[in-house]
């Protein structure tokens, strides 16, 4: 597993089931055996991908309470997808760019001398 | 792994440091590509926005190679690579160099796919070699910058 918090976040949420758990606990804290309950799943394997958020940052587990219920933390979920949405958002920036090009660019493939194109 | 799908989908692996963004355009192949070997019509779309892109070589060809600079008020970012592989309408294998980390390269592959009907799907695939510059890579857009976003993270999973 990769050192820097940023991978351990990737790689924790590369796994469907865990993007569940995750999913599900936006709605509010649960219980190892209420996430458990819709999967196929022992209570062990859920421990083990709850252990894997935990590792990451993305989940706590009270120490005290009895039920130990598990809290997403939603300021690291926050931080990373608004990493991944500012990366996405100049990508889409650009190829909106690309776009507005190719419908200045006359039809045909002819090479043209690399001076400024944009009319037609 | 996290995908955010709207109009330009960005896949990032956790397997290894790649980036890939994938998009699609209402312009048949031949035209996408040309746009990317282009220096001119490259220079238009590069960006970022409010940067000027100033091509001093760009020979898009295999075995050719490339630079350029991007220019706004007060700041000047050169960039350089070679093309290694040049596939007219399919494929394009580069490096990639910001010269204020020379050490740094990244390998970018850019598939280009016919979907008929004058569609084009562009698949950018962007290959470091740490994950920490993948991810520095990713975070690079933020205004507040890579160190403030690790440190802030780090603040947050040592909570």
């Amino acid at each position: 597993m990769s050192a820097d918090p940023l991978s351990r976040v990737f790689s924790a949420l590369a796994d469907p089931t865990r993007r569940d758990l995750v999913a599900r606990l936006a709605d509010g804290d649960a219980t190892v055996r209420d996430l458990a309950q819709p999967y196929d799943m022992t209570v062990q394997a859920i421990s083990k991908h709850l252990k894997v958020l935990e590792d990451a940052g993305l989940v706590t587990r009270s120490r005290q309470a009895q039920r130990r219920p598990v809290h997403l933390e939603a300021d690291v979920l926050d931080l990373m997808t608004k990493w991944i949405e500012r990366y996405r958002r100049n990508a889409e920036e650009r190829y909106r760019r690309l776009d507005a090009v190719l419908d200045a660019m006359p039809d045909g493939t002819k090479p043209t001398p690399s001076t400024h194109t944009g009319d037609s | 792994m996290p995908t955010i799908t709207r109009e330009t989908q960005i896949i990032v692996d956790q397997k290894v440091p790649a980036v890939r963004i994938i998009r699609e355009f209402d312009a048949p192949v031949a035209k996408v590509f040309r746009a990317h070997t282009d220096a001119a019509l490259f220079a238009q779309w590069i960006g970022p926005r409010n940067n000027e892109t100033h091509v001093e070589h760009f020979d898009c060809r295999t075995g050719g190679s490339y630079r350029y600079a991007s220019r706004r008020k007060n700041f000047e970012a050169w960039f350089h690579g070679s093309f290694h592989e040049v596939r007219p309408s399919a494929l394009i294998v580069q490096t990639f160099t910001f010269e204020g980390m020379p050490d740094g390269v990244a390998l970018e592959r850019l598939v280009f796919e016919d979907l008929g009907d004058g569609r084009t799907r562009l698949t950018a695939t962007s290959l470091v070699d740490s994950f920490e510059d993948r991810d520095a890579f990713v975070a690079s857009g933020m205004e507040k910058g890579v160190r403030e976003g690790y440190e802030r993270l780090d603040e947050l999973l040592a909570r």
